[in-house]
């Protein structure tokens, strides 16, 4: 389980703007330590956000989105109060969910 | 040399693959839904990504937005934004044509959410940035240079 999201949502006029901050090395595979060995890639393959039940994003990320991945989108509809819901899975098979309150 | 063998077993493991996959999504739901798409991200050229990706000649749009800075200094951590006034758009990618692995995040859009995502991206070097609309059926593409300097006094 990595560290904890931040999330923020926000609704306006009957728009909800999301912005996500994810705690991940992102490793690309590319980088070599030290004693010259390759650093083994380890990266956010899959994302989704949800409010309530429906997914209102997702995605799937490469190596090169960068370490400590941020993203910021807007869906229609939400209400103060309302829960949108974060999830992402690298690829070690880790994942991590965490939720905000619409405010 | 029995080739039918080696096509079988290829197959069989081919199958595994999507079952543990499968059993992935099971213990997340929703997960599901966005089964990574290995050959576009595994794809080397911004041709063969594109071409994962199902799109394999995207039409220029001026209604594709790309938005990002014009020197990025920290090639690590390059804001980029995709906005689009186009209908209907289902899918998003962001491409970067100098990157070892030329996409970089592909987003999906359900009824709802407007074409319009931001992220951060990783640069090796200067290169051209591409965004990647679909609207319906059709894809459309816009493009904008992004120069990474190196030295960090900013050019």
């Amino acid at each position: 389980m990595g560290n904890p999201m931040k999330i923020r949502a926000a609704n306006k006029d009957g728009v909800t703007e999301v912005k996500v901050l994810v705690s991940h090395e992102m490793e690309t595979g590319q980088r070599k330590d030290a004693a010259g060995a390759i650093v083994p890639a380890w990266f956010i393959t899959e994302l989704v956000a949800k409010h309530g039940d429906k997914t209102v994003l997702s995605c799937e990320f490469g190596p090169s989105v960068s370490k400590n991945p941020y993203l910021a989108f807007k869906f229609k509809g939400g209400a103060k109060g309302e829960k949108v819901t974060v999830s992402w899975k690298d690829n070690k098979g880790d994942s991590r969910t965490d939720e905000a309150t619409i405010g | 040399m029995n080739n039918q063998r080696r096509t079988v077993l290829k197959s069989g493991s081919g199958a595994a693959l999507l079952g543990m996959l499968a059993a992935a999504g099971l213990i997340i739901p929703g997960m599901a839904l966005a089964d990574w798409n290995k050959a576009a991200f595994d794809a080397k050229s911004m041709a063969d990504a594109l071409k994962a990706l199902g799109a394999a000649s995207p039409a220029d749009s001026k209604d594709v937005q790309v938005t990002g800075p014009d020197i990025a200094e920290n090639g690590a951590v390059v804001p980029v934004g995709v906005a689009s006034s186009l209908p209907n758009v289902s899918m998003v990618a962001i491409l970067i044509e100098k990157n070892p692995n030329a996409l970089a995040a592909s987003f999906v859009l359900p009824e709802g959410t407007e074409a319009n995502v931001q992220t951060r991206v990783k640069m090796g070097q200067t290169s051209n940035i591409y965004a990647l609309v679909k609207s319906g059926d059709k894809f459309f593409m816009a493009t904008k240079e992004i120069k990474v300097t190196l030295g960090g006094c900013g050019g």
